[in-house]
């Protein structure tokens, strides 16, 4: 039998070593475990300083006695490799494990322990722990906002129909596959908005926006009888001819009495709020702020003078401003630059305003992917004779945006994150509502509750999103 | 030129004439209804407003430029806190995320994926409502290293007296510029004879040998004043002397760096991955030791990665520092965009010269780091 040396454990004597080092460590967290949980000093006798360290010094002489390498034994290597692998690593490891274990109590017992579930009113919130009536109570103003609870069903119905009319990319056979984009660009986003002025807002059967939607549909129809070589000047041109047709010759006298029967009951959009209008904000912005950002990337990097110029300019700009100011502008300044009786609602310009904030978020990612496609590939395209539009939707765009998917993915979270400012022009989301409900007289004191349950949403709405982005990234690398 | 170059160019030019137009026009109008006259002269008129925290003298009967002045120097103010405390802890948390130890590999990750998944808007109510309101009253504060108080009104701190303050900040530009007088003289001398100054002891030397000659010669003379707690009236307290941080400072600055933080760790992590193995293999295998394959081949190779995203998380963190309306902290938009707006009803001015502001600083800051990327560029041949 070998000498045992206590400073520089090695394989001879590995168990003699292993076991006074297991049972120093197991002694360490011992301690700190019944001092966190059951309040519980064993080391009362030694002087306080000692007695607060010594957990410490205990644990690192055990995780040194164990710090063998190649012992042989599969799980100690791998103990060793991953939490102890030198002395100062031993101590982090310590530290973590000590910090974990002292933190759960307390949490433990915030959240669930002490904390009240049940009651109505801030009485029975008596204990020291959180109390979740309070969300409870508060849960329908914290998801609608003053949206009036009869007409709730209205936002639930529309949210579904769209999350399934969103979802159907998913469930489309190969024959359709192609028609997907127009899909989710151009019809998506009207049907969309359908939804919300009729059902959520309860707008009015004909309103002047539909003038817009029937000559889009009309055009769109005869568009596919049109010679391709026309088309450009054709869709230029017959759109805006069809709506005034419609608005001003066709049938002006008889819509404006249409136009006055509403189906559901008005709910102006002061009254919206919560978590569903943090997620109409953020749906219409991540709609709206894609094209408008593929466009100006296109522009940045366009060899026509005025219009390379036009897009850096309105890039800089909006990158350079703080969001908070973009809504003050929207909200103050805007109507300013309006003839006096044209009003524009105002989630209408905060919608505005956000999609064109982030579109130039959007714009300078997408840039990125275009310089990162190798220039081999532009001229690929011009050999084969194609135009500027057709090289880029056909050869160059998909390669780019494959590309920057995972910064497309952080600017769609920057946004969603973003959507709590919008407190700044009086439109309460989540955050606003929260807000609202912690200066209630009769619900004071309960910010921290409203606080992690919104954290909590919020967390699991951005991480969800991002592990999306990851596996629609890994997704796109396999088939490059 | 032909004909397809020039339409699409002549189309968007008058789109945007038109819709300049359009406003500008509607602005006059709308302006002269309500009787407004376009101008910046209100600048210089007595704002008779109070703003709460000050770095300059300030009160009512200074003019609007003043308040400007005010809420810009705040708004500069939490963004050095905030850039300063980022950076510290991103970089260590950017390190932690590369170590090979798992619980400090895993503590670190689960630090950024919660913090940046969570809006800063409400991280900032968080710190500010709901953190914050539980430290205790002025009067049961317990003091930290019997100088500190973390109080519900706010971080009482001791205060630094200066006598003859100039000097001792004339010594350290002294300092300064020294140093860099001594690194030049040293890269030449290491070009030109190969010869090694050990620069970075000579540096520390200025800098402690001059300022500490300007207390004994140029008569710069300092005290600490603690704060003393005092009682106001019968319930209230507060601490007189010293120096006090609001409670609004504290959480801006708090909620601003633990958020960019958790980016500019991912930046440090990037760029560190960024540098290949062959490299330090191969400074290995001439001979440097690894604090100079750390000074000598990673770190630059590192840094050229780590910089240009993370001087956009710094813009980020200032253009985000206007968060603090929210809050209440007096920053440029809370003073300027919002108390100046609503006394003055200049929408257009007080809208626009906030908005120039916060782009003059992007724009320099871009500027100068396009500037510092090209200059550290690999120079390709």
């Amino acid at each position: 039998m070998n000498k045992l040396n206590f400073l520089s454990p090695d394989k001879n004597n590995l168990y003699a070593y292993l076991y006074s080092g297991i049972s120093l460590f197991s002694l360490s967290i011992l301690i700190v475990f019944s001092n966190s949980f059951f309040n519980l000093d064993l080391t009362s006798f030694l002087p306080g300083t000692i007695s607060y360290f010594l957990p410490l010094i205990i644990g690192f002489i055990g995780l040194h006695l164990i710090r063998i390498e190649y012992s042989g034994i599969k799980f100690l290597d791998i103990i060793n490799k991953n939490i102890n692998t030198n002395k100062f690593n031993a101590l982090l490891s310590l530290l973590i494990i000590f910090a974990v274990i002292k933190s759960i109590p307390p949490l433990l017992s915030w959240f669930i322990i002490d904390a009240n579930f049940a009651g109505d009113s801030k009485d029975a919130c008596s204990g020291s722990g959180a109390c979740w009536a309070y969300i409870k109570i508060w849960f329908n103003r914290f998801m609608y906002g003053m949206y009036p609870n009869a007409e709730q069903w209205r936002i639930n119905l529309s949210f579904i129909a769209l999350a399934f009319l969103g979802g159907v990319g998913f469930f489309a056979s190969e024959k359709f596959k192609k028609y997907l984009t127009l899909y989710y660009v151009v019809v998506y986003p009207i049907i969309a908005f359908l939804f919300i002025f009729f059902f959520i807002s309860g707008g009015p059967i004909f309103f002047d926006f539909s003038y817009g939607i029937i000559a889009a549909v009309i055009s769109i129809i005869i568009g596919f009888f049109i010679p391709s070589k026309f088309k450009m000047y054709y869709f230029l041109i017959i759109p805006i001819t069809i709506y005034i047709l419609l608005k001003y010759i066709f049938f002006y006298e008889e819509l404006i009495e249409l136009g006055k029967i509403q189906a559901f009951e008005w709910v102006e959009t002061g009254a919206w709020g919560g978590l569903s209008l943090t997620f109409i904000v953020s749906f219409f912005c991540l709609i709206f702020c894609f094209p408008i950002g593929l466009f100006l990337s296109l522009g940045r990097r366009s060899d026509l003078p005025i219009i390379k110029y036009i897009s850096i300019g309105f890039i800089e700009f909006w990158r350079g401003v703080p969001l908070i100011t973009v809504l003050f502008m929207s909200s103050v300044m805007f109507p300013m630059f309006l003839p006096e009786d044209m009003f524009i609602d105002k989630l209408v310009r905060v919608i505005i305003a956000i999609s064109l904030f982030e579109a130039a978020y959007v714009a300078e990612v997408i840039r990125g992917g275009l310089q990162a496609l190798p220039r081999g590939q532009y001229d690929a395209a011009k050999s084969l004779g194609m135009g500027y539009w057709k090289m880029h939707i056909f050869v160059i765009l998909p390669q780019a945006l494959k590309l920057v998917i995972p910064g497309i993915a952080n600017t769609f979270l920057a946004l969603v994150k973003d959507t709590p400012l919008i407190f700044v022009v009086g439109l309460l989301e989540i955050v606003g509502m929260l807000n609202l409900a912690k200066t209630n007289p009769e619900w004071l004191g309960f910010a921290m509750e409203g606080y992690v349950f919104a954290s909590i949403v919020f967390f699991i709405i951005c991480y969800a999103m991002s592990k999306y982005s990851y596996n629609l990234e890994q997704k796109y690398k396999t088939e490059r | 030129m032909n004909f397809k170059k020039i339409l699409p160019q002549l189309l968007t030019l008058v789109v945007v004439i038109l819709v300049f137009g359009f406003f500008s026009y509607n602005a006059q109008v709308n302006m002269e209804n309500r009787g407004i006259t376009f101008g910046y002269g209100f600048l210089s008129q007595e704002s008779s407003f109070d703003v709460q925290f000050s770095l300059i003298e300030y009160d009512g009967s200074h003019s609007y430029f003043r308040a400007y002045l005010v809420g810009l120097l705040n708004t500069i103010l939490v963004s050095v806190i905030g850039i300063v405390f980022a950076t510290i802890i991103g970089v260590i948390v950017g390190i932690a995320r590369l170590s090979n130890n798992y619980l400090i590999e895993r503590t670190a990750a689960i630090y950024v994926e919660f913090f940046r998944n969570i809006p800063l808007l409400l991280q900032i109510f968080f710190w500010y409502f709901a953190a914050l309101r539980a430290l205790p009253l002025p009067e049961k504060a317990e003091p930290m290293f019997g100088v500190f108080f973390l109080t519900i009104k706010g971080f009482f701190v001791p205060a630094f007296v200066w006598n003859n303050l100039d000097i001792f900040i004339y010594s350290v530009i002294a300092a300064i510029i020294a140093i860099i007088f001594v690194r030049l003289y040293a890269k030449k001398k290491q070009e030109n004879q190969g010869i090694q100054t050990p620069v970075l002891s000579i540096s520390i030397g200025l800098l402690i040998i001059l300022p500490l000659l300007s207390f004994f010669l140029g008569g710069v003379d300092v005290s600490v004043q603690i704060p003393v707690i005092e009682q106001l009236s019968k319930t209230s307290f507060t601490f007189k002397g010293g120096l006090k941080l609001p409670p609004e400072l504290i959480s801006l600055a708090l909620a601003l760096s633990l958020y960019t933080a958790t980016f500019i760790a991912e930046c440090v992590r990037a760029g560190v991955q960024g540098v290949s193995k062959g490299q330090k293999e191969a400074a290995a295998s001439i001979g440097l030791t690894p604090n100079q394959v750390l000074k000598l081949v990673v770190m630059p190779q590192a840094l050229r990665i780590i910089i240009p995203p993370t001087t956009n998380q710094y813009l980020n963190l200032t253009k985000n520092s206007s968060l603090a309306a929210a809050i209440a902290y007096p920053d440029l938009v809370l003073v300027f965009a919002g108390t100046a707006l609503m006394q003055t009803g200049r929408a257009i001015e007080i809208v626009s010269i906030t908005m120039l502001t916060y782009l003059t600083l992007s724009i320099t800051i871009s500027i100068f780091m396009n500037w510092y990327n090209k200059k550290i560029a690999i120079k390709e041949k």
